[in-house]
């Protein structure tokens, strides 16, 4: 994928220049009411053991019956990545003991997963493009939580999130730099979040990474990689990947070697550190669940799934390109989020798209940011910022004006075309009535006049008199045209 | 193949079995009588035989995404040998 | 009248139904029976209370002429089927005091339709053993004895229990499970019969597991009729098991009495193993003499593969136990031994909690299955399963209605004689059962005679997959031939 090395995504330590090689392990949390293979719900913030079966229990007898929703889920997936579909595919169990694996093995997909090969386009902000290599995704069952700091001596077991279906979605070691690992993610969870299959919320633990990380002299053969597990923010994705990277260099330029091993990002102290519980060496002894028959189903299944998806972001991206003329960097703001993608279309039907993606990306998200709102959170509805840019495309209000008319939208609400007419807002176009106020300045201020005629960069500052004598309603460019004529100045 | 003492603490301890060392012989003398009677297996000729799956042909039965089962804590921690608020409790586990 | 618990299952429901005997009575005849019958160690629980409880039940229901199929007969419950509120051990100390939530599928299925709970039944731990030696709570003591002798003898296992029960009438019938040949070779070596049906017939939700793929729950009883009427009300299609099959459940009762006449009759001779004892062999022959007399055709036919069936179900099996049996853990329910820390708390647990065959399986189990292992064990016997399967099914194209075969390799043994043996020795019983489960079939154990120790001997029929009732049928032959054995008299009471 990436073959050439590029100079600027190298790291530089004390000796050499070292390439940093990540491959990722995503666990994303299937959207779904009912857990993967029990009927228990999978809604967060339950009381403990609330949210449990006796089969996510582990009661001696207790059988799990897939859930039909999870299967379709990781279909729907695999087809967003542009992934093999496998008819057939096997559950298997993956087995070692632990307080929060109630039945000592985890129910996965090993050797046949449900999804195959697939890939990630990833947009670069500095305007390049990655393709990111999907190995594989699979269904498997998350485990429960242990809590340790209740008790000095105890740990406290909830199994709510036990039995709740995870995608794991496995990528190749294709990352050359933590901006690229976190484009991946931010990505990846944007795809998710389009296919309503996983919704994303990395506070909650919905979407965690394993991250692969190793370094190397450019040319040389792939380094020992470490296993930093369960990062659950894209910063801290980031941020752990450079201080990994740093650590195995340190290492490597000191003469030393990289231990393979799990290793835990610790964001308070910005180092990373070496998981003690997941060092015992493990034999995950994997065997087909004999519990499960082999999950298979024909491809008018796929079809279907596929016929009903929505249209993603690079496809919602490339039309927007196409359709209303944005640059590339608009349209991948816009479609970052789905739902902010609905609202830009909204504004944008019927109305002039560059103009939109302004008001949408420059304004209005702007506004939220600074609030800390979402984009289902809006104060400002489509239809009235619409209505705002119709405004200014009619020329009854300026630019700067409709910057004053948003923020009575965004703070009082109410219908755009009815602020301006009851509030005066209206821009003045009626060439008679600025004519007076050119003319009354003309008038007051001979010896500019006088000035402009060598110095025509003053005409800035008549505009902005008339401007400020027309209450700012004056249309700029009659304002403008009028005192070009007066002032005798060209152009 | 046969095991020796180490494989055999290593296997009970993958199975979390604890053994003391006067059990470690008889154990090992034992799993190498039964691996010594599968060895057998070794005579058929298997190329080409597909593994066995499923017992029987059938298609998976699935369930319908609907929310049946949980509310019942108090079963779930019934039998629990120590618990608190519904929580399981185990001695504490180091990460 | 004799003591209603003499009755077979058949009889009594019909004297209840015809007024002639309560439930309550019913009952209480076997509450006593099971009193005096302790030193047989055949229940691990007696349930009194409830047992008279629901036979109250029965009687109201009877008066009401609202009598379902089992109403008011009582039976006794394999200790590996989990229980509403009463304790399941599955014969192993790592779950003591464990009290179920839940009802097993197939009690349930029982109790729908009426019938009557004594207790629950002893049985090998977590259903391994072949001789009911392995239980945490004692040995099973067969009602059988040697001419001349009063040795005590196993029962087989794992359903020792249940087959002692029934051969003893401390039950009407009794649910059981094969995994090996835990209902047949115990049904063999008690002069009772056992059917394990095919895989899938009965669902497994709420047995507690020993292996997946093989495991499945039958009825054992004193004759093939009682079977067929109790496989009726356990079978049956399960949403909770997506292994169990969704198939009505014909009506097997009707089936017995339908005669073999056209049927053939296959007889492999793989099965002709070095060794076998004279009798066991003038046994199978006359079983196949009675088919031929009663109008059945009689066909050589070969299983080839039939060796290897023992040797790769001891790395199938084991395997899934040492799986399944990980949640045995200490953490949610039964036995935990304190530990420094979690892992020494799982391994004093385990340690204490499971008994010497347990841990020798789990730990082949973990063997096999392990990093470097699984692919010359575990797959390599799956893929011998395939060509035993194959075998079966060759032989079924080829007009196969049925095939007789001897159900154990001898008859019972005492108790004890087998301790020292390296444990394969035992594992050797099941050699005649073993392939129907590898396979998935049906299979049932009928007495056909006793040895010249006075032991009784069971002839094993292995049928199509889903055709029970070809079994019941045949089965039904070879009683009616055989004549019904005569149980022994109760020298425990
Ligand atoms: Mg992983
Ligand atoms: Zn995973």
């Amino acid at each position: 994928m990436n073959a050439s090395v590029d100079p600027k995504k190298l790291i530089k330590g004390g000796l050499h220049d070292w390439e940093v090689i990540v491959g990722m392990e995503i666990h994303a949390q299937v959207t779904s009411r009912a857990k993967l293979f029990s009927g228990a719900s999978t809604a967060f913030g339950a009381e403990p053991n609330d949210h449990v079966s006796l089969v996510d229990a582990a009661m001696p007898g207790m059988l799990p019956v897939i859930n039909a929703e999870c299967v379709s889920q990781a279909v729907r997936t695999g087809l967003g990545l542009k992934a093999q579909i496998n008819l057939r595919s096997v559950f298997d169990r993956k087995n070692y003991f632990y307080p929060d694996l109630p039945q000592g093995y985890q129910i996965s997909q090993y050797k046949d997963p449900i999804v195959g090969e697939g890939e990630v386009t990833v947009d670069m902000a500095d305007g390049t493009t990655i393709t990111v290599g999907i190995e594989r995704l699979h269904l498997e069952q998350d485990a429960g939580k242990s809590l340790h700091d209740q008790d000095p001596t105890r740990s406290f077991v909830d199994l709510n999130r036990s039995g709740v279906a995870l995608m794991e979605i496995v990528s190749r070691p294709d990352l050359r730099s933590s901006e690229e690992a976190k484009a991946y993610v931010t990505k990846l969870r944007t795809i998710l979040r389009y296919l309503g299959t996983c919704d994303g919320d990395m506070e909650k633990g919905n979407l965690r990474a394993d991250v692969n990380v190793s370094v190397r002299r450019p040319g040389d053969p792939l380094g020992t990689r470490c296993e930093i597990k369960n990062v659950n923010s894209i910063r801290f994705i980031g941020q752990a990947i450079e201080t990994e990277a740093r650590r195995q260099i340190a290492i490597l330029e000191d003469g030393g070697s990289i231990q393979q091993e799990t290793r835990l990002f610790d964001p308070g102290k910005g180092e990373t550190r070496s998981m003690r519980s997941k060092e015992e060496a493990h034999d995950y002894r994997y065997f087909p669940d004999p519990d499960l028959l082999p999950l298979e189903f024909d491809q008018a299944y796929v079809d279907a799934l596929a016929a009903g998806l929505p249209e993603l972001p690079d496809a919602k991206k490339a039309r927007f390109v196409g359709d209303f003329g944005l640059s590339a960097y608009d349209a991948g703001v816009l479609v970052a989020e789905r739902a902010s993608a609905d609202y830009y279309e909204a504004v944008a039907r019927g109305r002039d798209g560059k103009a939109a993606a302004n008001w949408v990306i420059n304004e209005l998200f702007g506004r939220l940011n600074k609030e800390g709102l979402t984009i289902e959170a809006t104060p400002v509805s489509a239809d009235q910022l619409g209505a705002i840019v119709d405004l200014i495309g009619e020329g009854v209000i300026s630019g700067k004006i409709a910057k004053d008319l948003f923020e009575i939208v965004w703070t009082e609400g109410g219908d755009p075309r009815a602020l301006v007419e009851a509030r005066g807002m209206k821009q003045v176009t009626d060439t008679g009535a600025i004519e007076a106020a050119v003319d009354a300045i003309i008038a007051a201020n001979p010896d500019k006049v006088e000035q402009a005629k060598a110095k025509p960069t003053l005409l800035g500052w008549f505009v902005g008199q008339t401007m400020k004598a027309t209450g700012g309603k004056a249309n700029p460019a009659a304002v403008n045209a009028l005192l070009k004529e007066k002032l005798g100045i060209e152009g | 193949m046969s095991v020796d003492e180490k494989t055999v603490r290593r296997i009970a301890h993958l199975a979390r079995i604890a053994v003391t060392d006067e059990e470690v012989g008889p154990l090992g003398a034992e799993l190498n009588a039964i691996l010594a009677f599968v060895e057998q297996l070794d005579a058929v000729d298997v190329s080409g035989v597909e593994p066995m799956t499923s017992v029987l042909p059938m298609a998976m039965k699935k369930r319908e995404d609907v929310v049946t089962d949980g509310g019942r804590a108090d079963d779930v921690v019934a039998n629990a040998p120590e618990t608190e608020d519904n929580y399981f409790l185990v001695p504490k586990v180091v990460e | 009248m004799s003591s209603p618990n003499e009755l077979t299952l058949a009889e009594a429901r019909d004297a209840l139904k015809a007024k002639r005997l309560s439930a309550r009575e019913l009952t209480q005849a076997h509450l006593d029976a099971m009193a005096k019958a302790r030193a047989l160690n055949a229940y691990v629980l007696e349930t009194p209370d409830r047992a008279l409880a629901m036979a109250g039940a029965s009687d109201g229901k009877i008066a009401a002429g609202e009598a379902r199929p089992l109403e008011g007969l009582p039976l006794g419950i394999k200790d590996l089927f989990c229980t509403h509120g009463v304790t399941t051990t599955a014969g192993s100390k790592i779950l003591e005091t464990f009290e179920p939530h839940y009802e097993s599928a197939v009690s349930a299925n029982l109790w729908r339709d009426g019938a009557v709970m004594l207790g629950k039944l002893n049985l090998d731990e977590f259903a391994m053993g072949s001789s009911n030696e392995t239980s945490a709570y004692g040995d099973v003591v067969s009602p059988w004895r040697r001419n001349g002798s009063d040795a005590r003898l196993v029962p087989g296992g794992s359903s020792g229990g249940s087959a002692a029960a029934v051969a003893a009438r401390l039950c009407l019938g009794a649910t059981a499970t094969d995994t090996g040949g835990s209902i047949r070779q115990p049904a063999a070596f008690t002069g009772t019969v056992g059917i394990k049906p095919t895989y899938g017939r009965c669902s497994r939700w709420g047995t507690v597991a020993f292996a997946s793929s093989l495991d499945q729950a039958g009825p054992i009883a004193r004759t093939v009729r009682d079977c067929a009427i109790l496989l009726g009300s356990m079978s049956g299609p399960d949403p909770r098991d997506t292994t169990c099959a969704d198939l009505p459940v014909p009506d097997f009762e009707a089936a017995v009495g339908r005669g073999v006449k056209g049927l053939t009759i296959g007889i492999p001779r793989e099965y002709r193993v070095d060794g076998m004892p004279t009798e066991i062999q003038a046994l199978w022959d006359q079983g196949a003499a009675w088919l031929k007399e009663a109008g059945a055709t009689i066909k050589d036919i070969s299983l080839p593969h039939t060796a290897y069936a023992l040797p790769a179900y001891y790395i199938v099996a084991p395997a899934e136990a040492s799986s399944n049996l990980a949640r045995y853990d200490g953490v949610r329910y039964g036995l935990r031994v304190p530990g420094a820390n979690i892992a020494d708390m799982y391994e004093k647990t385990r340690a204490a909690g499971f008994g010497r065959e347990v841990k020798r399986r789990i730990m082949i189990g973990t063997y096999v299955l392990s990093a470097g292992y699984y692919d010359a064990y575990y797959v390599r016997a799956q893929k011998i399963r395939t060509l035993i399967r194959r075998d079966f099914e060759a032989a079924y194209a080829d007009g196969v209605d049925a095939i007789l075969t001897p159900a154990t390799p001898s008859s019972a043994f005492g108790i004890g004689e087998k301790a020292s043996a390296d444990p394969v020795e035992m594992y050797l019983n099941d050699v005649f059962t073993v392939t129907v489960n590898m396979a998935g079939l049906p299979g049932i154990s009928v007495p056909a005679g006793l040895d010249g120790q006075g032991l009784p001997l069971g002839l094993q029929l292995i049928g199509r997959p889903f055709d029970e009732e070809t079994l019941f049928a045949t089965a039904q032959t070879i009683e009616a031939a055989a004549g019904r054995i005569a149980l022994p008299g109760a020298w425990w009471a």
